[in-house]
């Protein structure tokens, strides 16, 4: 069968190409060019040296590499949610998005041409089937469990997926990479958001949009507000701040304080004491089920609210809408609206949705 | 029926007389032209003859051919020496919107040093009006730049009439010919140019040597200074393999020219006529008629070319789309921009630049191929495999 590979130039995704071109697949690599950002440094993935990197190693797996222009779709799919989610007060996840609408949908769509039967890509995670559904399930590496960021994968999606490292560790990925003499066996982790180099979003967000509100910026000083709608001081703009900081504030008060929301309509952050930052109940939309079908009744699972978040156990309330509230055994810090709620069953992903409230 | 090429325009496969020609230049005659002995001799007689077979091309004099490293060094070469030497009189330059980068690029470095640079538009088959040219021509133009042909649309611009005009108002004209070169007649004088590029490896030479022919008496500088090589006009011991790989491709270009042009000339009609009758929603871009008889190109709405030439690819058929950037992707084509298509419908862009070794069974396979990956693409069903 026919496999095009995800390919970012890094040592994962040319393992999982040099392991399907050893199971005897027409292989094909293909990197996507998502932003354009040749001149900067500092970021691993999606460069021209990604693309570099990924064409040596196709050349020495003898298999064709393609590099494919999503700039347009990443540019609407990812960063300009990226800026629309940060200037509405929510914590976005890029990778997620660019999961959801570039790799598994339009990148898809531009290979449908070549005839290619799976798409393949160096996440970790297990993918499965079971009782004809197709099911997702965290890497047998637990420390490299991409499981979370794949929750929006459809049974569509996943009949077409292959994910060929989840039952490998990084280091016998890296191992076999050596082995192989893989020209990437040694490179470092790319950790920055890709098209924020250096890792500053603040900035990147100042260059879309200014921080200057006298220009028409929607980045303005507003007030930090207390639980009691007191005035504390003045904040630089919503985007300077997350739930759950308490550095780089700048309020002077008896206690230590935090930022435990961001209300765009009064452009306020609001803050208050630590016992504020935590909640047991959220509310979670845009839902999508990926092992398991939706539970009929209040289900019990273990519920992840971020990327590197641990997983606690909570209760599913399904009420028959389109939202799916969830109630933690125990109290949750910083739970983050525009982050994903994933809920699991053991260690399958039973779905997740993207957390619209914390609301107790 | 795998490794069918389909790009031309990039570039073109080096052919055996040529080959057989330069073989020597990389062996046993190794001399230096500028050297004083029998080594240096040979090649300087090697150069000698190749400079007469590509004046031959293109009616020129042997005197008034530069080598050079290729379109790209004697576009830049001709455009900057024209536009230094006469600064004093005039500092204005016009050029079109679908010149090559090598053109537009230069034009916007003389931008940077003080020179005015009209970009004229082009109509929606890619061709510049002689008439708006005319308009824009002022006191302190100095410099027209007009290509031959087009290499993403394969359009013939009017260089004649260009000429005439440019001849009859003193004003220098440089055409970059890189595409038409060695594939249709070139006659600098019938066509009145002062400076003209050409290329080697666009008509079955090899890489790294072109030609800039240069009218006696054109008022212009080098760009290449360190060495009294060609007349003191490019600097750099020469190419001599790859001149006379030129040269050889430019004798043979011109003797088979009329009978080459005229069998690629039914073979694209072939691939056009089969891709519009074939395939729903596809335009052909470019001039209809007035265009390289090697040279098809066409939009295909809503399907994005790069995924269209990928899966072309994997049934062995290389064509192009838009222009390289350096990591290999896809850019919109500002070419198509300029012509007035929309971004969506430019995406789809594809070209298919015909050669010698085509043969009207590829044309064939190419067109069988094709209509399936089109309609995939646009269908984009996917083919789900079953748990």
């Amino acid at each position: 069968m026919r496999v095009a590979v995800a390919m970012s130039g890094g040592v994962d995704s040319s393992v999982a190409a040099a392991l399907l071109v050893r199971e005897g697949h027409s292989v094909i690599g293909v990197t996507m060019r998502l932003w354009d950002g040749q001149e900067e440094a500092g970021s691993l993935c999606c460069s021209v040296e990604a693309a570099d990197d990924a064409r040596r190693v196709c050349h020495q797996l003898g298999i064709p590499h393609y590099v494919l222009n999503l700039q347009p779709e990443f540019e609407r799919y990812v960063i300009d949610y990226f800026v629309a989610e940060y200037l509405a007060g929510s914590t976005p996840n890029p990778c997620l998005e660019c999961n959801r609408h570039i790799k598994f949908d339009v990148l898809w769509g531009r290979l449908a041409g070549a005839g290619v039967d799976y798409l393949a890509t160096g996440h970790y995670v297990r993918l499965g089937c079971d009782g004809g559904r197709h099911t997702l399930r965290r890497a047998l590496d637990r420390g490299k469990d991409q499981s979370y960021v794949l929750y929006t994968l459809t049974q569509e999606q996943m009949a077409r997926l292959l994910c060929p490292l989840g039952d490998l560790t990084k280091e016998e990925v890296r191992g076999l990479a050596r082995e192989w003499g893989l020209p990437v066996a040694d490179k470092a982790e790319s950790q920055d958001i890709c098209f924020v180099p250096g890792g500053d979003y603040r900035d990147f967000l100042a260059g879309r949009v200014g921080n200057d509100a006298a220009t028409g910026s929607p980045v303005r000083p507003g007030p930090f507000l207390d639980r009691e709608g007191r005035v504390l001081g003045q904040h630089r703009g919503l985007p300077y701040y997350t739930v759950g900081q308490r550095r780089g504030l700048g309020i002077a008060w008896g206690e230590r304080v935090y930022v435990t929301g961001l209300d765009p309509a009064r452009n306020a952050v609001l803050v208050g004491p630590e016992e504020d930052i935590w909640g047991r109940l959220l509310v979670a939309a845009g839902l999508n089920f990926v092992s398991f079908p939706p539970p009929p009744g209040p289900a019990a699972a273990l519920v992840q609210v971020r990327y590197r978040g641990v997983p606690s156990p909570a209760t599913l309330w399904p009420d028959g809408s389109e939202e799916l509230k969830m109630e933690f055994a125990a109290g949750q810090r910083s739970i983050a609206p525009g982050q994903a709620a994933v809920f699991y069953r053991d260690d399958y992903v039973w779905g997740g949705g993207r957390i619209k409230a914390r609301i107790g | 029926m795998p490794g069918i090429y389909f790009d031309h325009s990039a570039t073109t496969p080096v052919r055996p007389e040529v080959y057989e020609a330069m073989e020597p230049f990389l062996r046993e005659h190794f001399g230096n032209p500028s050297s004083f002995h029998a080594f240096g001799r040979t090649a300087r007689q090697a150069l000698d003859e190749a400079r007469e077979k590509v004046a031959q091309l293109i009616n020129a004099s042997p005197a008034e051919i530069v080598f050079t490293s290729g379109g790209t060094e004697a576009i830049n070469t001709a455009i900057t020496g024209v536009a230094r030497s006469l600064a004093s009189q005039g500092r204005h330059i016009i050029t079109c919107a679908v010149e090559h980068h090598a053109s537009l690029d230069t034009c916007r470095a003389l931008a940077g040093e003080g020179f005015q640079v009209t970009v004229l538009p082009v109509d929606r088959h890619g061709r510049v009006d002689s008439g708006e040219l005319r308009e824009a021509i002022t006191d302190g133009t100095i410099l027209i730049n007009i290509m031959h042909a087009n290499n993403e649309v394969g359009t013939i611009m009017p260089v004649e009439e260009i000429g005439a005009m440019a001849r009859e108002r003193g004003i220098v004209f440089h055409c970059d010919a890189v595409q038409s070169a060695g594939k249709v007649p070139l006659d600098v004088n019938g066509l009145n140019v002062d400076l003209l590029s050409l290329s080697a490896h666009k008509f079955n030479g090899p890489k790294g040597a072109g030609a800039l022919y240069v009218r006696k008496a054109t008022p212009w500088q080098p760009l290449m200074h360190g060495g009294a090589q060609e007349r003191a006009r490019r600097a750099g011991t020469e190419n001599v393999a790859g001149i006379v790989g030129l040269g050889r491709a430019s004798e043979l270009a011109g003797r088979d020219m009329a009978g080459e042009a005229a069998r690629c000339r039914v073979l694209r009609d072939r691939l056009i006529n089969g891709m519009l009758a074939g395939l729903e929603d596809v335009v052909l871009t470019g001039h209809p008629d007035k265009r390289l008889p090697m040279h098809a190109s066409f939009c295909f709405a809503g399907v994005e070319g790069e995924a269209v030439l990928l899966g072309l690819d994997v049934k062995g058929i290389a064509a192009s789309s838009g222009s390289a950037c350096t990591s290999g992707a896809m850019d919109p084509s500002y070419v198509l921009m300029a012509m007035g298509l929309d971004t969506a419908v430019a995406r789809g862009s594809m070209r298919f630049t015909l050669g010698m070794e085509n043969t009207e069974a590829e044309i064939d396979y190419c067109l069988r191929e094709i209509g399936p990956i089109v309609a995939r693409l646009r269908s984009m069903s996917p083919l789900a495999g079953h748990c």
